[in-house]
């Protein structure tokens, strides 16, 4: 099946421009028609896993794929992966430091909110290595 | 209401309005940026205390009618030319966080 790829380099040192991808993907999937929840939830969703490519992991890659039939998001990085998935997962708990948490980040609401606002999530992780995350929104 | 309305009807600084017409239907409160992700609605009015750039990425994709900085609270250098660039309706209040809220309770 025929997909729209955009890709995003995700500068992990700066806090910025931390979201700049997101908003790219918010005027892109406008522009292609979408509905507002859609894209709320595909640019929301990118937003939360972009902040945690910045604050944990030093940036990484992002891509979108658009299906026909869903909206494909895969972020990875070399950070230092999650020990913890299932821990990671709940609400609330964040391992962000205090300067990030100083910016109004750390809520420990990421990886929550990416799994509420799509319709699938896996994460992929290895200690020392880093982590994919692929979630599907679907149109 | 409009935002603009609602500046005026509520006696909120202006700091930029690059979408004066935006109509407001609720209201939300909350300074940690991912619950605010989470919870804050489309058209909503927003009123936190963080002040720095991130606040207008939020407001970008969750896409409330305006933010207020309640408290006094300044927003940092850069976060206005940023607002405006991105079409962000950004006001300020020298309110406690709970009087905005009710001062926009009293008035949506």
């Amino acid at each position: 099946m025929d997909k729209v790829n955009f890709h995003f380099d995700i500068d992990g040192d700066n806090f910025t421009s931390a979201g700049e991808a997101s908003v790219r993907i918010k005027k892109m999937l406008r522009e292609m028609g979408f509905t507002p929840e859609i894209i709320r939830r595909v640019s929301v969703a990118m937003y939360e896993g972009e902040i945690n490519m910045v604050i944990h992991a030093n940036g990484g890659d992002a891509d979108v794929n658009v299906y026909c039939d869903r909206i494909e998001i895969i972020l990875s990085d070399r950070g230092p992966g999650i020990p913890n998935i299932e821990l990671a997962m709940q609400e609330g708990y964040s391992t962000a430091p205090d300067n990030i948490r100083s910016l109004g980040f750390g809520a420990g609401m990421g990886l929550p909110n990416m799994k509420r606002y799509t319709d699938d999530m896996t994460i992929e992780s290895e200690v020392g290595k880093g982590t994919t995350i692929t979630m599907t929104v679907n149109v | 209401m409009t935002v603009k309305e609602l500046a005026e009807t509520c006696n909120f600084e202006i700091l930029c309005m690059p979408d004066e017409t935006r109509e407001v239907r609720g209201g939300y409160a909350g300074d940690l940026l991912s619950w605010v992700m989470g919870k804050l609605d489309a058209d909503y009015a927003w009123v936190t205390i963080m002040s720095n750039v991130n606040i207008v990425a939020v407001a970008t994709l969750a896409d409330p009618a305006c933010i207020i900085l309640s408290e006094g609270v300044a927003p940092d250098e850069g976060v206005l030319a940023r607002a405006e660039a991105q079409g962000i309706n950004l006001l300020s209040a020298n309110k406690s966080t709970f009087e905005v809220c009710a001062k926009l309770a009293s008035v949506l």
